[in-house]
């Protein structure tokens, strides 16, 4: 049921081709296919692929029915068992899949695994898209995505060059009960905010940190970034804004916090184009953007 | 108390009724092992039959994909399960002896913190390291670290608290408690500025797990664990006399300073080669030694050789359920072991109060 009604969200001919291509079953192509990170299995999804899957790790949150997928686990700690478990004939591994004893294991009973490279830049969401469909062999697929990822990206860009002020973002993760950890240099949130068009509040140092309340106010941050989750975990919008931490900074006084859900934020796949899009009309109230259209893998349930 | 009395309570071990108990309670134990040995191999999440799980182990043929779930998978992960499953009861029942203490475990010779902090200084500067001697770049150099990390720990708690060539026991455990205070500290300071890949590493890490020892795990933790093993079994004579009191046991010509450093880096040995194949799998040590004594009573003859088969098998169980309930995951075993291990040391704390 929920992968005909996947099938169905690709739109009329793509869908079609799907089931023809389903039928045909080329034997030269992988048919079952395992796919470890979120924006690797986003990737097969919107190359019409997502009917190959057989098993997905826990990063991988969309579209959202690859979560009824059998689940191999945490990224950096696979069992090679449990990837043969599933038959695959093809493992797409993201550059964090581990540990390396694993997937020793799994290739040397025969597993064909094929490790990603991933990078914060539209460039290497490229080359990770070309791959994937080179490798499922669905070359034609992957040229039509990377052609409207680059015209949306380009639309964002010149959009972006007319904006002439960019504003200090402070980047904020909270995980669990303890600290919350800030943004440093080298991140995922870093380069997605450099992408739409602001300034990262803290450069001082590279990778997440927990951050003192006075720090942050130093930073002096014109905007607040946080994910859907980690302002779900502070107890929502209002009583982030209202602490007292946030109370002195510009983006407190002017009560700007700006939430965007972790995977769609951070995950740098096919909906970065969108992403990158979304955060910066938030990031530049001010400005008129144009409309990014709407694309399957966009709005894939 | 006389000495011929005295004599008589470390003798009384040896009585008929005693020496029958030993071989029906150990080759129990032996017969559970090897059940749950042969159970291991025929359990994971690629379904094999029975047949084809004996035809590989024989060298008979089955189909290679088969056959390399069962030789480079399941084989050195079931060895594996053993020894460190042996290392960790085998250790806990001669230190609890030692220290005639039943809530000691290896813990407490500072042996588990210092390989958690030579695993996370792989883990975190592992990559600065191997910049600087590119030779060190080796899977093998996380194990290392932990192993030397462990006993490093150890040596200095024990050095610490001689004077003179001796070392009080309450000396030791105090040393014990500030030397793991201070392991603890400088693993928090790299936990402090590991990104956060390498926390989820050291985390996932520090909850065990026997996926990744393969048989270059196997083979490099079998030889110190089993030398450290035999060290402690044919310690069992010593550690009962020591059971009546330290004192006592000198007078009974047990060499008391020379039967703890022998135990101590015997069991600093066996854990350190143990956590750094498998990473930290708590209450094994401690629970392990237990059971056994509850079914056998306090004759270390028993208690240490049955708690060496018990804790293999006990492992082997744990480690199954791991790789079978959230297949095609795996849960880490350590939180196996402390699921079952931790409500069982509550009873015994509650039963201790109420019955001690």
């Amino acid at each position: 049921m929920t992968r005909i009604k996947r099938v169905m969200t690709m739109g009329g001919m793509q869908g079609i081709a799907i089931l023809s291509s389903l039928a045909l079953a080329h034997a030269d192509t992988p048919q079952r296919v395992v796919s470890v990170g979120g924006s690797t299995t986003e990737i097969v999804a919107a190359l019409g692929a997502g009917t190959l899957l057989v098993g997905v790790d826990t990063t991988s949150l969309y579209p959202a029915s690859v979560t009824e997928l059998p689940n191999i686990g945490y990224v950096r700690q696979l069992s090679a068992e449990g990837l043969l478990s599933l038959r695959p004939d093809i493992v797409l591994a993201g550059s964090e899949a581990g540990p390396a004893t694993a997937l020793a294991q799994a290739r040397a009973a025969g597993i064909e695994i094929v490790t990603m490279s991933e990078g914060y830049t539209p460039e290497a969401v490229a080359r990770h898209i070309e791959t994937v469909g080179r490798v499922l062999g669905r070359k034609a697929e992957a040229a039509d995505l990377l052609d409207a990822f680059k015209v949306d990206f380009a639309t964002v860009e010149a959009d972006l060059a007319r904006v002439t002020t960019k504003p200090r973002v402070l980047f904020i993760l909270q995980t669990g009960r303890g600290a919350s950890l800030v943004s440093g240099t080298d991140t995922a949130a870093h380069a997605m905010i450099e992408l739409a068009g602001g300034v990262n509040a803290v450069t001082e140092y590279t990778g997440y940190k927990p951050f003192s309340p006075e720090a942050a106010a130093l930073a002096a941050p014109d905007v607040i970034l946080m994910t859907d989750q980690t302002v779900d975990t502070l107890g929502g919008k209002d009583s982030v804004l209202s602490e007292a931490t946030f109370a002195a900074t510009p983006a407190g006084r002017d009560g700007r916090l700006v939430t965007m859900d972790a995977l769609y934020l951070t995950g740098f796949g096919p909906r970065l184009a969108h992403a990158a899009h979304d955060l910066a009309v938030k990031l530049h109230p001010a400005h008129e953007f144009a409309p990014l259209p709407e694309r399957a893998w966009t709005k894939a349930e | 108390m006389d000495q011929s009395r005295m004599t008589d309570i470390a003798e009384s071990a040896s009585r008929p009724s005693r020496a029958l108990k030993r071989p029906a309670i150990l080759g129990g134990l032996a017969l559970l092992l090897a059940l749950a040995a042969l159970l291991s191999l025929a359990t994971g999440a690629m379904p094999l039959a029975v047949g084809d799980v004996l035809r590989a182990l024989f060298g008979l043929e089955v189909d290679a994909q088969s056959a390399a779930v069962i030789t480079m998978i399941r084989l050195p992960r079931m060895l594996l399960a053993i020894i460190v499953g042996a290392a960790l009861a085998g250790a806990g029942a001669a230190l609890q002896g030692l220290f005639r203490n039943p809530l000691a475990d290896p813990s407490l010779i500072g042996v588990s913190s210092g390989a958690a902090l030579g695993a996370v200084t792989v883990i975190v500067l592992g990559g600065a390291v191997v910049a600087i001697l590119p030779f060190a770049a080796s899977p093998l150099l996380l194990p290392f670290a932990a192993f030397l990390g462990g006993l490093g720990a150890t040596f200095v708690m024990q050095r610490l608290a001689q004077s003179g060539g001796q070392a009080a026991t309450a000396t030791l455990l105090l040393a014990g408690i500030a030397i793991n205070a201070m392991a603890g500290a400088a693993t928090g300071v790299l936990v402090y500025v590991s990104n956060d890949t390498q926390l989820r590493d050291f985390t996932f890490w520090s909850m065990g797990s026997l996926a990744a020892g393969g048989w270059p795990g196997f083979t490099i933790a079998a030889l110190p664990i089993a030398a450290a093993l035999a060290a402690i079994v044919v310690s069992a004579r010593a550690l009962d006399a020591m059971l009546l009191g330290e004192r006592e046991a000198l007078h009974l010509g047990v060499p008391v300073q020379r039967l703890k450093n022998v135990v101590m880096v015997a069991s600093a040995l066996a854990v350190g080669s143990a956590v750094a194949v498998s990473g930290i799998i708590g209450f094994v040590g401690i629970v392990v030694p237990h059971l056994v004594r509850m079914i056998a009573g306090p004759d270390h003859r028993i208690v240490l050789p049955g708690s060496i088969l018990a804790g293999a098998a006990l492992l082997l169980v744990a480690d199954m359920v791991a790789r079978v309930v959230v297949a095609p995951a795996e849960l880490p075993i350590g939180l196996v072991t402390s699921a079952l291990g931790s409500p069982f040391f509550l009873w015994l704390l509650v039963r201790r109060r109420r019955f001690g």
